[in-house]
C-alpha cells in the first residue's frame, strides 16, 4: 500500500521551501522504489515547525519538523516511511504539546487533508452544520447563534446574532453576506491559515449566514497579499458547487447560495467594513458615515452581513453542536474559543486556539516559550497595529474582551507580537503614527494630519510630550473610525509603560 | 508580463465589466495582466464604467497595488510591519536599500529592480518576510537577500 505523506502548501510552508521538499521526497521515493502518495495539506498552525512533514502510519500521523531539502535522504535512511526516528522527529502530531493542549473546533480539521477535498471534509464532520441549518427556519438559526454568544473576531467583538437579526428583519429583493478577509493586522494570520487550509469551512459558514438572513449572494473580500488563498478558495468554491453544496438548490433543499472572491487593492483601512464596501463597489476606500448601518444599507445599498473569516468559520460547529455548547466555552460574555496568533520574536510561533480566559503568560511563555532570539521579553503588542503595548507585569491578566479593556487593551483579531529587550519603544510609538499616516483614508483631519505631526514629534531629540498627548486626544475625539481613533492606544500604552524612553536622548530616532 | 498591449487591455476591461466587476475589479485585472495601469487605459475605463477622468484617477491613486508605471523586471516587497520589526525587519530593509541604492517605492534606472514596502504578509511567526517576484519568503536575512540579488544579475 502506498504511504501517505503530508506536506503543507500554505503560504508559510511554501515560503520555507515546501514545494522543493515535496519534489525532493517524490524523487527520492522513486529512486528507492518506494510507493508514496504526497498530499499537499493545509497548515496545522505549528509555524515554528514548518515545513512540517507528516507520514501516515495506520491511524497515527508521525511528524517531522523544520524539514529542508537536505534532510530528505536521511529521512528515508531513518525509515520515516514506517515512522522511523530521525533527529527532526516530533513524534505523533496529535501528541505535540503545543497542539495537544489546545481546544480546537474552528481549526480542528485544518491541515488534516487536501484543502478543497469535499469528501475528506465531510468525513471529518464537514457540512453537518449546514445540514442542520437547512432543516431550520432563519429565526431558529439566528437564535442558535445568539445562544452561542458568538462575537465578531475581526476586532470589534460585536455580537454576530444582532447583525444577523437586523439583516433578517430588513426587507429587500437582494441581501448579501460579505466576508471580511482583509486581515491587515500585523501579527495575525488565522484567516490566512483557515482559508488556505480549510476553505470549505468558510464556505459552509457563509452559506449558513445566507440561510439565516435570506441572503443568496456572498463575497469574500480578500487582501491581495494572500495570493495562495485566492487560488485555494476558488478551487473550493468550484468543488462545493460540483458537490451540490453551493448553487441554486443546495442538496435538493430548494434553497440557494452562491459566492465569489474579490481581491483588494493593498489598503489597510479597506478592512474597515464601510471602506471595504466602497472598495467592492469600485471607489476609493473611504470610510462611510454610520448610520445607515451596513446591515440595512450595505453592499450596493442592500442589507448586508459583514463578518470576519473566523466569525463565519465558528458558525458550522455552532449549528452542528448547538449554541449552548459554544456558550459554555470561555468566560463571561467572551464565549467560545479564540484562535490566537503568536508572532514576532517568539520561539514557538503559530496558531493557538483556546477558550477565552487563559492568561497572556500562558500564551507567551507556556505556548510561545519566550523569545526566538533568547533575549528577555520587553513587551507584547496585542491586537494588531491599533493594539496596546503591554509589559511583562501585566502577563497574568486573563484574556477576555472585558478584562483586557479594563487594562486599556483589546483582543482585536487575536494577534500577539512579542518584542525582546532591545526594542526601542519610542520608535514603536512613532511607527504607530507613521502607519496611521500611510493608511489613513483622509476623511478626518485629526487622523490625516495628527498622525503625521505625531510621527514628526517623536522623531525629535526632545519630543514634546504635551503635544503628543494633545494629538492623541484630538484623534480619539475627532476620528470617524478606529484607524485614527485607536492609533493613540499603541502610542499612549508605550508612553505609560515605558516612560523613560520618551525622555530627551542623544541620538535621533532611526528611520 | 511583457509590456502594455492596447488591444488586450481593452479586452480585459470589457471582460471584467461583463463579468459584473466594478472599476476596482477591472484595475485589479489590468495590474494582474500587465503589472500596472497604463495612461492609455484611462479612456476605455472612463467609458466602460461611466466615470470621470478625475474619479478613475482618484481610484487608481488611492490603492497601493494599482501602479501607474511598469515595475522593474524583479520586484522585492519587504514587510515593514510590527512582527517583522521585532525580528530585524528594519535592519533588513536598511540593508536592502544600501545594497541596491534604492529607496522604498523606487525602481532602478535600468528597470531591473523595484523595492517596495508591504505591510504584513501573514508570515508573522517566521519573519522577516518578503515577496520576491511574487514568491513568499520567510526567515529572510541579509545573506539570503544578497544571494537573491546576485541571482537577478545573472
Ligand atoms: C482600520 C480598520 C481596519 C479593520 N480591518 C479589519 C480586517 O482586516 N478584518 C476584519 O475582519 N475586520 C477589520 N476591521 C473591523 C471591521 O470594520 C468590522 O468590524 C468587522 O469586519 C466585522 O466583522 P466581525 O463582527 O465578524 O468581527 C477593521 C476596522 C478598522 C477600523
Ligand atoms: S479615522 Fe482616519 S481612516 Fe478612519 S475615517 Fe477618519 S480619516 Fe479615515
Ligand atoms: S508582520 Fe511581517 S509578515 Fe506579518
Amino acid at each position: 500500500m502506498s504511504t501517505r505523506i503530508f506536506i503543507p502548501a500554505d503560504m508559510l510552508a511554501i515560503a520555507l521551501g515546501a514545494d522543493d521538499i515535496a519534489a525532493a521526497i517524490a524523487d527520492e521515493a522513486k529512486k528507492r522504489g518506494e510507493t508514496i502518495t504526497i498530499i499537499r495539506n493545509g497548515s496545522r498552525g505549528l509555524c515554528w515547525a514548518e515545513p512540517l512533514v507528516e507520514v501516515q502510519i495506520e491511524n497515527t500521523r508521525m511528524a517531522y519538523g523544520n524539514i529542508n531539502k537536505g534532510d530528505v535522504s536521511s529521512l528515508f535512511d531513518a525509515g520515516f516511511l514506517t515512522g522511523g526516528v530521525h533527529e527532526k522527529s516530533l513524534g505523533p502530531t496529535e501528541d505535540i504539546a503545543f497542539l495537544k493542549s489546545q481546544t480546537r473546533f474552528i481549526f480542528n480539521t485544518c491541515g488534516l487533508y487536501e484543502p478543497s477535498d469535499v469528501d475528506a471534509y465531510m468525513a471529518h464532520g464537514g457540512f453537518t452544520g449546514l445540514r442542520a441549518a437547512l432543516d431550520k427556519t432563519p429565526v431558529q438559526i439566528v437564535d442558535e447563534v445568539q445562544t452561542s454568544g458568538l462575537r465578531g473576531r475581526g476586532g470589534a467583538g460585536f455580537p454576530a446574532a444582532i447583525k444577523w437579526r437586523t439583516v433578517l428583519g430588513a426587507t429587500g429583493p437582494q441581501k448579501y453576506i460579505v466576508c471580511n478577509a482583509d486581515e491587515g493586522d500585523s501579527g495575525t494570520f488565522s484567516d490566512r491559515l483557515i482559508m488556505e487550509g480549510d476553505p470549505l469551512r468558510l464556505i459552509e459558514g457563509m452559506t449558513i449566514a445566507g440561510l439565516a438572513t435570506g441572503a443568496t449572494v456572498g463575497v469574500i473580500y480578500l487582501r491581495s497579499e494572500y495570493p495562495i488563498a485566492k487560488t485555494v478558495l476558488e478551487t473550493a468554491i468550484t468543488r462545493a458547487h460540483a458537490a451540490g453544496w453551493l448553487g441554486a438548490d443546495i442538496q435538493g433543499s430548494g434553497k440557494g447560495f452562491d459566492l465569489k472572491v474579490f481581491v483588494g487593492g493593498g489598503s489597510y483601512v479597506c478592512g474597515e467594513e464601510t471602506a471595504l464596501l466602497e472598495s467592492l463597489e469600485g471607489r476609493r476606500g473611504i470610510v462611510r458615515a454610520k448610520p445607515p448601518l451596513p446591515a440595512l444599507e450595505g453592499l450596493f445599498g442592500k442589507p448586508s452581513v459583514i463578518n470576519n473569516v473566523i466569525t463565519l468559520c465558528a458558525v458550522p460547529d455552532i449549528l452542528a453542536r448547538g449554541g449552548a455548547w459554544h456558550g459554555a466555552l470561555g468566560v463571561g460574555r467572551s464565549t467560545g474559543t479564540m484562535p490566537f496568533q503568536l508572532a514576532g520574536d517568539v520561539k514557538y510561533g503559530g496558531l493557538v486556539e483556546a477558550p477565552f480566559g487563559l492568561s497572556l503568560r500562558d500564551l507567551v511563555e507556556n505556548y510561545g516559550g519566550g523569545t526566538r532570539s533568547g533575549l528577555g521579553i520587553k513587551t507584547i503588542q496585542i491586537g494588531g497595529p491599533l493594539g496596546a503595548y503591554l509589559p511583562p507585569s501585566t502577563f497574568d491578566t486573563p484574556i477576555d474582551y472585558e478584562t483586557l479593556a479594563a487594562i486599556g487593551a483589546g483582543v482585536g483579531h487575536g494577534g500577539i507580537v512579542v518584542y525582546n529587550e532591545n526594542t526601542d519603544m519610542r520608535e514603536q510609538a512613532r511607527y504607530a503614527f507613521k502607519f496611521c499616516a500611510i493608511e489613513s483614508c483622509g476623511k478626518c483631519t485629526p487622523c490625516r494630519i495628527g498622525s503625521v505631526r505625531g510621527a514628526e514629534a517623536l522623531a525629535e531629540q526632545v519630543p514634546d510630550m504635551q503635544l503628543i498627548e494633545d494629538l492623541c486626544e484630538v484623534m480619539v475625539d475627532g476620528s470617524a473610525c478606529a484607524m485614527g481613533g485607536m492609533t493613540p492606544i499603541p502610542v499612549q500604552s508605550a508612553i505609560k509603560h515605558f516612560p523613560n524612553e520618551f525622555a530627551a536622548r542623544q541620538r535621533t530616532a532611526a528611520e | 508580463m511583457n509590456g502594455w498591449n492596447e488591444k488586450k487591455s481593452v479586452a480585459v476591461i470589457e471582460e471584467t465589466f461583463k463579468a459584473g466587476a466594478s472599476l476596482t475589479g477591472a484595475l485589479r485585472a489590468l495590474v494582474d495582466t500587465f503589472g500596472y495601469v497604463d495612461e492609455a487605459a484611462m479612456t476605455p475605463l472612463m467609458k466602460t464604467f461611466a466615470r470621470s477622468r478625475a474619479e478613475v484617477l482618484g481610484v487608481i491613486s488611492y490603492y497601493e497595488d494599482f501602479r501607474q508605471s511598469p515595475p522593474g523586471r524583479h520586484v522585492i516587497r519587504l514587510c515593514q510591519a510590527e512582527a517583522c520589526q521585532a525580528v530585524g525587519g528594519r535592519e533588513l530593509t536598511r540593508h536592502a536599500q544600501e545594497k541596491t541604492g534604492l529607496a522604498l517605492h523606487e525602481t532602478s534606472p535600468d528597470g531591473a529592480l523595484t523595492l517596495e514596502p508591504v505591510y504584513c504578509l501573514g508570515l508573522c511567526a517566521n519573519g522577516p518576510a518578503a515577496l520576491i517576484d511574487g514568491q513568499p519568503v520567510a526567515q529572510l536575512n541579509a545573506a539570503a537577500l544578497d544571494t537573491k540579488l546576485t541571482g537577478f544579475e545573472e
